[in-house]
């Protein structure tokens, strides 16, 4: 035991009740999958009714699906995937220990993921504008399509893209924590789990929005 | 026993204030708070239930309006299921036991254990806050749409304060795994795991995968509220019946929340009061596994009326009926360990054998609900009512009380007062069996739940089921207060007074901070009792 101890004086990073680091490393980083496997149950419960629902009513969820602008979702994709590429910078970055690129890949990150969520906003405020927000003022009007299935898509659209900004907006709290960790001196070659935790969440809500994107916007499309 | 094996410095001396414990990291100490802040759940949602039992002493609704019953069982439901028999054996023994039991010195994230402590007192906050306010009486259930569209009570409130007692349940379960997996003492491979290990992690598994889903539910439920979007909403193209499939899909393995981790108590139980080797050990591992698994797949069953396919409700049953295999497999094996064993009668002990009797029965009637034809014919009546207080109340209080009196030693180094101990189970057991007894037979007859007025001839078994309810009320004050009083009087305990093989039983009681001074290496198998010198117990 005071072998132990000692040895723990000369590891900073490494927590009292771990025998050593590879040991906090490897649980760190098996709590952090297993928190996104309850991600994944969590989003596949809203996956799971939108697909019930899109098929008992699928005419008014293939009509108003048309009304979301499929180039302004492709354009977000393709942000939200470069933000996936600074990250994976990012953490290289942070396993070879160079600090100024892992806060400058950290911020580039941060950056895009604000750019998604600002062109996500436009969207909305879009929707907002034609009435297409559910509630007592929702128009649709197209031949042949009950205005309440569209309801019905637009109500699953804007909680499954808001249950996903949410995260994203978690994921920018993270990025800037870890931008003050490193900043601070605090993620190194020996230390940089954080940073790579953050990056498998980071990932795993760009996976969410690779599956929300052709689920809402491209499936059943006519033009 | 004697005050030499009393430790000069342990968990609960190591340091003092209240800053030492709302902001310690120490599994022990979490535990203790879990102890007394469920407690605190348990007689709020037990004064819930003493309104009903006497409203249902007489046949008119004299007591209480029908809007303010409804409110009563829906907080009694709330309170007991979210807030005290969830979090119960895992939360409050599990927090203590996991570390000791791996023979580590924490659980693998001790800060988000502290975390989900506040989180199930934040959620139980927000939640007692919407009682306060008004109530809500959609029973616990939240069933759609009265309660996205009609209810005009606190829903919002209770939802958003399960769903955040939910992300406490969630990391409880996240970090059981992780230390399971990652924290074992040298030579603590799988199979030498005690069983309460095996049937936490299955818990746990549970937690982590059905916990969520609920969560995204209750906030479907709030957003419906909220913004008047219709997902669960038949009157803007929504569908409720898809509202019971989620909610279900948790809340039918949350009863396996419930019971697994009480399971595991009793394994150990039976095994060291009758000095033996649990019979068939992986058999009773892997049975704990196929619960978690199979619970994943039986939800269906709570919705045979509700409109679901003839063909589905068909395989729901077929599948609810194989969930018994394993319950099964358990029960004859804790039955098995006493053949030829060495058995005593210490209050754990009773509490075990109260456990297996009550949970036999609860898992027999369960097996009448999960029948199509018979299910038609009891839905929504006191059977299932009984039904699920004898496998939630007389299988998981009663082994989690078990559990208690047996790791009472460990957690305060003292010994709670035998003959008392004894009273209370026998009390709990007689007053529980009065108490839902007669519910079998009044729902088998015809009285529906959820209502505050019966017909005159129901009125008999209705006071006998009011009667047992003040007994087994007695019963849980019992041990509140020896328990209570053993802190100050209860002789010194000793680091093993019952000459139990488990490595929390290796160390001093109560364990130092760190739990061991020298990190244990385990070179056998669990509940070894051959091995051990003859013997009893020093208690």
């Amino acid at each position: 035991m005071t072998h132990n101890e000692s040895s723990v004086l000369q590891v900073p990073n490494l927590q009292s009740h771990f025998g050593d680091m590879a040991q906090q490393k490897e649980s760190a980083s098996f709590g952090m999958w297993l928190f996104l496997v309850t991600e994944i149950m969590f989003f596949g419960g809203v996956f799971c009714a939108y697909l019930v629902a899109r098929l008992q009513h699928f005419t008014g969820f293939a009509a108003g699906s048309n009304h979301l602008d499929v180039v302004v979702g492709a354009i977000n994709t393709a942000v939200l995937l470069t933000s996936s590429f600074t990250m994976v910078m990012a953490v290289h970055s942070a396993q070879v220990g160079r600090r100024r690129s892992i806060i400058f890949f950290l911020i580039l990150t941060l950056l895009f993921g604000s750019a998604f969520l600002g062109i996500k906003g436009y969207e909305w405020h879009d929707h907002w504008e034609k009435h297409e927000v559910p509630g007592p003022a929702f128009h649709f009007d197209e031949p042949n399509i009950a205005a309440s299935n569209a309801q019905l898509f637009f109500s699953f659209y804007f909680a499954m893209t808001g249950l996903h900004a949410l995260h994203m907006v978690i994921g920018a709290g993270l990025l800037i924590w870890m931008i003050i960790k490193a900043y601070g001196g605090g993620i190194t070659a020996d230390y940089h789990s954080p940073v790579e935790n953050v990056g498998l969440y980071w990932h795993f809500v760009d996976i969410v929005w690779i599956f929300l994107f052709p689920l809402l916007y491209l499936i059943s499309r006519k033009h | 026993m004697n005050n030499v094996d009393q430790p000069r410095e342990h968990y609960l001396n190591a340091d003092y204030g209240i800053k030492s414990w709302l902001l310690t990291t120490d599994h022990k100490r979490i535990g203790i708070l879990y102890l007394l802040l469920i407690t605190f759940f348990f007689f709020i949602g037990g004064a819930f239930a003493t309104v009903i039992r006497l409203e249902l002493i007489t046949p008119a609704g004299d007591l209480l309006t029908s809007d303010t019953y409804n409110k009563m069982f829906t907080m009694h439901g709330i309170m007991m299921v979210f807030f005290f028999l969830i979090p119960s054996v895992p939360a409050v023994l599990g927090n203590f036991l996991v570390p000791l039991m791996v023979g580590a010195k924490d659980l693998a994230f001790p800060k988000i254990n502290l975390l989900s402590w506040y989180l199930l007192l934040i959620g139980g906050l927000i939640t007692l806050y919407s009682i306060i306010a008004g109530g809500v009486d959609t029973g616990w259930t939240f069933y759609t749409p009265f309660s996205t569209t009609f209810s005009n009570t606190h829903v919002i409130g209770a939802a958003v304060g399960i769903l955040i007692a939910g992300f406490s349940s969630i990391f409880t379960g996240l970090n059981f795994i992780v230390t399971i997996h990652r924290m074992r003492a040298p030579g603590l491979t799988w199979f030498r795991l005690p069983l309460f290990l095996w049937s936490n992690y299955a818990a746990a598994i549970i937690m982590v995968l059905g916990t969520p889903v609920v969560a995204v539910t209750l906030v479907l439920v709030a957003l419906e509220r909220v913004l008047h979007i219709g997902i669960f909403n038949p009157a803007l193209g929504g569908d409720p019946v898809l509202f019971q499939h989620m909610f279900w899909f948790y809340s039918h393995p949350a009863v396996y929340i419930m019971v697994l981790p009480a399971m595991g108590v009793v394994s150990e139980l039976i095994s060291v009061f009758s000095r033996k080797s649990v019979f068939g050990y992986k058999f009773v591992a892997f049975a704990s596994v196929a619960i978690a698994v199979f619970g994943f797949l039986v939800w269906g069953h709570h919705m045979f009326v509700a409109g679901i396919s003839v063909y589905s409700a068909l395989v729901f049953s077929l599948l609810s009926y194989l969930v018994a295999v394993p319950s099964a497999v358990k029960v004859f094996n804790w039955t098995a360990t006493l053949y030829k064993g060495s058995i005593s009668y210490r209050t754990p002990m009773l509490y075990a054998f109260g456990f297996i009797g009550l949970f036999t029965m609860g898992g027999l009637t369960g097996l009448f609900t999960a029948a199509l034809g018979i299910d038609v014919h009891i839905t929504d009546t006191y059977f299932v009512v009984a039904h699920f207080h004898y496998i939630m109340v007389g299988g998981t209080v009663m082994a989690y009380l078990g559990g208690m009196h047996y790791w009472w030693p460990k957690i305060t180094g003292r010994m709670y007062p035998e003959g008392w101990a004894r009273l209370s189970a026998l009390v709990i057991f007689l007053g529980f069996n009065l108490t839902f007894f007669p519910q079998f037979v009044l729902g088998y007859v015809g009285m529906p739940r959820r209502y505050h007025a019966y017909p005159p001839e129901f009125q008999v078994l209705n006071v006998m089921s009011s009667a047992g309810a003040s007994i087994l009320a007695v019963g849980y004050v019992l041990p509140m207060v020896y328990f209570l009083w053993s802190l100050r009087y209860g002789k010194h305990a000793g680091p093993n007074p019952w000459g139990a093989t488990g490595l929390e039983w290796q160390t001093t009681s109560p364990p130092p901070t760190h739990n061991f001074h020298e990190t244990p290496t385990v070179t056998r198998e669990p509940y070894d009792y051959e091995a051990l010198p003859e013997g009893g117990f020093d208690a």
